[in-house]
């Protein structure tokens, strides 16, 4: 047997029921969409856990349950779920499920049942971590990075079961990105379509792709991480737990690295934070290409590029540990690294705004959050390159400047990418448009919202203004007007907090009432708008899969009346349709 | 640039090869079938997690304050009033590693298409992997006895009984389904399923998996048992 041509005899399971259909689906689609509904949903408790603690910091006393406890809870739980469970889980599991075998060419996922399992012990990581609002002492208030002693030393909320939970559902967490990642990985080295080369894939599945492969090297720390501090917890060892004296009591520990812990949890992290940035990087690529009308820049460059940023996320992660007591001559070679990883980042953002140049730019819901990313993360960028040197991130370190900046690079940037890409695949999920005013209505306060909520914050940092205070009064080096901006932060954030209920109603309304969107309606060339039914039916391709002949950048060829050559348009064809209308050009 | 559709012909040798596989269409590891390379990619994941298991052992080992217990003298085992270091852990050794050598003559007889004796080799694969499990609970009974906890010992620095119970325990779970997976592997084999269908790599796949355990054995005997 050839095992090249198990993409093409492989049996795909056949939906029978209603439940094998839409619950218990080993459909990609399917998956996609419950990874994406169930990430948007926390995403939501995650906003309104924001809008609690800008009421507290904008308008300190204004609700009676924020005490401080409440506040520290309220700050670990939005930092958690808005990095690992919406970010996470939405761009591998919703985008990368959804668009990877559709845009390489495949029927489904290479493990359609582990596929389906990924989906079901994410539910169930999801389930946990809520879990932690309900039992006695309420969720951990830790801090979303964790760090021992405090974490699980009494005094610090949610120590009793908030943090227990917390670690478990991280690690559920990772089995459920483990099963999901190895298939998108197998599924893009292994299950292309004929003529699908490497070379040839859009750069959305380049993104995820890499991300994916950092997902699954840098989960491993932090599972083994959180399986040594629940040992700590409640075992009572002491990997991370030194000799210490709590409220007058030495604990029964001794001996252990708190240290460890930030370099294993720093290891998982910093990938982590391409982990949400290499697909938006891709996604957002897509998007600019296809609503400039022109084929992206460099498109090998942006490859290489991408795999660059992978591979260097690895040796940069005591960046985020400059001020932790370790020996100060790392803090060299992780300053030097990090700004290396500058050069491939920069050289995306370049190719970006020359794809731009002289395109024939439609300013389209997608397109204006394209261009919202791009002037958002060259913004954080930037503050990025601050940070990375030691001597500026010393004394920056722990202010709001930091909050601006990750705020800006990892936070708004990428959803920017996620509404923006939302908007332009919801006609393919759907077959319906979603309502262009509405859409442009919700970017214009996003966009404009976020900068009015950040870049105070840039402000109030270099004042000195330390990030995760439950409470500013008494501190004399900050001005009073410091707290006329936060009360003007707090009422951007609320405003922008609301304004996503637009989203929400476009999204939910638009399956019924949208325009009909007809199987292309971007005028797009990849893959996955090439597909004989909109939305796709299960198996995506009838009966033989797509061959394919081009990239998916033929935008606007020279001497084509059609701006775009669908990436199954063969050479032949392309000539026969030349000489057609050639021949009515004449006429 | 037309692309035709072809079969995939086996690639050529060296860095030529290697070229054509990447830059080729549909596949790149030509002639994988999607289980084996998923198992490749999971096993590489899995290093980082027990890379990262012992990393942690080395850091916490360096950092307590009390002496860490001489494994020689607490692995020692008396046999027939001999006092004999590390002997158990010995045995344990040489039972998975000659359990990898069983697996590998099952792999080839599976592709010779002799499979009852594929079948059988494998059985003997996963008897020796619980072999190895049992001796592995004889192993943390003793210590249990002796009074070491993941907590504390007796013998010096409490992380010692935490390493210990933490790595071998996580290592003895990976032997345990390997010992799962392959008995179920074998019951296929011997019922004749790959036979219809003329491919043996799941034998193969299985085999990657247990090569790994026992690979990751042999570092665990290094840096925990012998250092």
């Amino acid at each position: 047997m050839a095992y090249a041509d198990q993409a093409e005899n492989e049996a795909v399971h056949e939906p029978k029921s209603f439940f094998t259909r839409y619950i218990w689906s080993q459909d990609h689609k399917v998956i996609a969409i419950q990874y994406s509904l169930t990430a948007i949903f926390v995403g939501l408790i995650a906003l309104i856990l924001s809008g609690l603690m800008r009421m507290q910091i904008g308008f300190p006393g204004s609700l009676e349950f924020m005490d401080a406890s409440a506040y520290y809870q309220a700050m670990t739980m939005h930092g958690m779920i808005m990095v690992i469970y919406l970010l996470t889980a939405l761009f591998l599991g919703g985008f990368g499920n959804y668009l990877i075998p559709l845009m390489v060419g495949a029927r489904d996922m290479v493990f359609p049942y582990v596929n389906m399992l990924s989906y079901w012990f994410y539910l169930l990581s999801v389930l946990v971590l809520l879990a932690s609002f309900f039992v006695p002492g309420g969720p951990t208030g830790a801090g979303w990075t964790l760090y021992p002693p405090q974490s699980i030393t009494a005094g610090t909320p949610g120590t009793d079961w908030g943090i227990v939970l917390m670690l478990v559902s991280l690690a559920i967490f990772i089995v459920a990105a483990t099963m999901g990642g190895l298939n998108y990985v197998t599924t893009v080295l292994q299950a292309r379509t004929y003529g699908m080369t490497l070379f040839r894939m859009p750069l959305t599945v380049w993104g995820i792709f890499m991300a994916t492969v950092l997902a699954l090297l840098a989960f491993p720390a932090l599972f083994v991480s959180a399986v040594m501090m629940l040992f700590d917890k409640l075992l009572g060892t002491s990997f991370f737990m030194p000799a210490i004296v709590s409220m007058g009591q030495a604990l029964d520990h001794q001996g252990g690295s708190p240290i460890l812990f930030q370099h294993l949890f720093w290891f998982f992290g910093h990938p982590e934070v391409y982990i949400v940035a290499l697909p938006a990087f891709g996604l957002v690529s897509d998007l600019i290409s296809t609503h400039a009308r022109k084929n992206i820049f460099g498109y090998r460059m942006m490859v290489w590029a991408i795999v660059a940023i992978g591979v260097l996320s690895f040796v940069v992660w005591a960046h985020h540990m400059y001020v932790s007591g370790m020996n100060p001559y790392f803090g060299f070679f992780f300053a030097t690294t990090t700004l290396v990883i500058a050069v491939p980042t920069a050289l995306k953002v370049y190719n970006w705004v020359l794809t731009l140049w002289r395109g024939d730019i439609h300013l389209t819901v997608p397109m204006l959050f394209a261009l919202g990313f791009i002037l958002t993360f060259l913004v954080g960028g930037l503050t990025g390159l601050f940070l990375g040197n030691v001597i500026v991130d010393v004394p920056l370190s722990d202010t709001y400047f930091v909050v601006a900046h990750f705020h800006m690079v990892m936070g708004v940037a990428p959803i920017l990418v996620v509404f923006g890409a939302i908007y332009h695949w919801y006609p393919k999920v759907t077959g319906r448009m979603m309502n262009d005013c509405l859409g442009k209505l919700h970017f214009w306060i996003t966009f404009l919202g976020t900068y009015a909520i950040y870049f105070p914050m840039h402000y109030l940092g270099f004042l000195g203004m330390p990030r995760r205070y439950y409470s500013f009064e008494g501190y004399e080096f900050i001005p009073d007007s410091a707290q006329d901006l936060n009360a003007f932060i707090t009422v951007a954030a609320l405003l922008v907090g609301v304004s996503q209920l637009l989203f929400l109603f476009n999204l939910f309304w638009s399956v019924r009432n949208g325009k009909p969107a007809g199987a292309n309606p971007w005028q797009a060339t990849s893959l996955e708008w090439q597909t004989p039914q909109t939305p796709p039916p299960h198996g995506n391709w009838g009966a033989k899969l797509p061959v394919v002949h081009r990239w998916a950048y033929d935008y606007s060829l020279p001497g084509m009346k059609a701006d775009f050559v669908p990436q199954t348009v063969s050479d032949q064809e392309l000539q026969r349709r030349r000489s057609r209308e050639q021949v009515g050009g004449e006429s | 640039m037309s692309t035709e559709i072809r079969p995939k012909a086996a690639a050529e040798e060296g860095m030529q090869g290697l070229v054509q596989d990447w830059s080729d269409d549909r596949e790149v590891f030509r002639r994988v079938n999607w289980g084996k390379a998923m198992m490749w990619i999971f096993l590489l994941s899995d290093t980082f997690i027990f890379s990262c298991f012992l990393t942690g052992y080395m850091v916490v080992r360096s950092s307590t304050v009390e002496a860490w217990p001489n494994t020689s003298e607490v692995f020692a085992l008396t046999l027939g009033g001999i006092h004999i270091p590390l002997v158990l852990i010995a045995i344990m050794t040489f039972v998975l590693i000659s359990s990898s050598g069983t697996m590998a003559m099952a792999v080839n007889f599976g592709y010779q298409r002799r499979r009852f004796r594929c079948g059988g080799l494998i059985l003997l694969t996963a008897l020796l992997g619980a072999t190895f499990v049992g001796m592995q609970a004889f192993e943390w009974s003793k210590l249990i006895e002796d009074g070491v906890r993941p907590w504390g010992n007796p013998m010096g620095a409490p992380q010692f009984g935490a390493c210990f119970f933490m790595i071998t325990g996580f290592h003895g779970l990976h032997v345990s389904i390997g010992v799962i997976y392959l008995g179920i592997v074998a019951l296929k084999v011997l019922k004749g399923d790959y036979e219809q269908r003329g491919d043996y790599q799941i034998v193969e796949t299985a085999g990657l998996y247990w090569h790994f355990v026992d690979l990751v054995w042999v570092f665990i005997f290094a840096f925990f048992y012998l250092w």
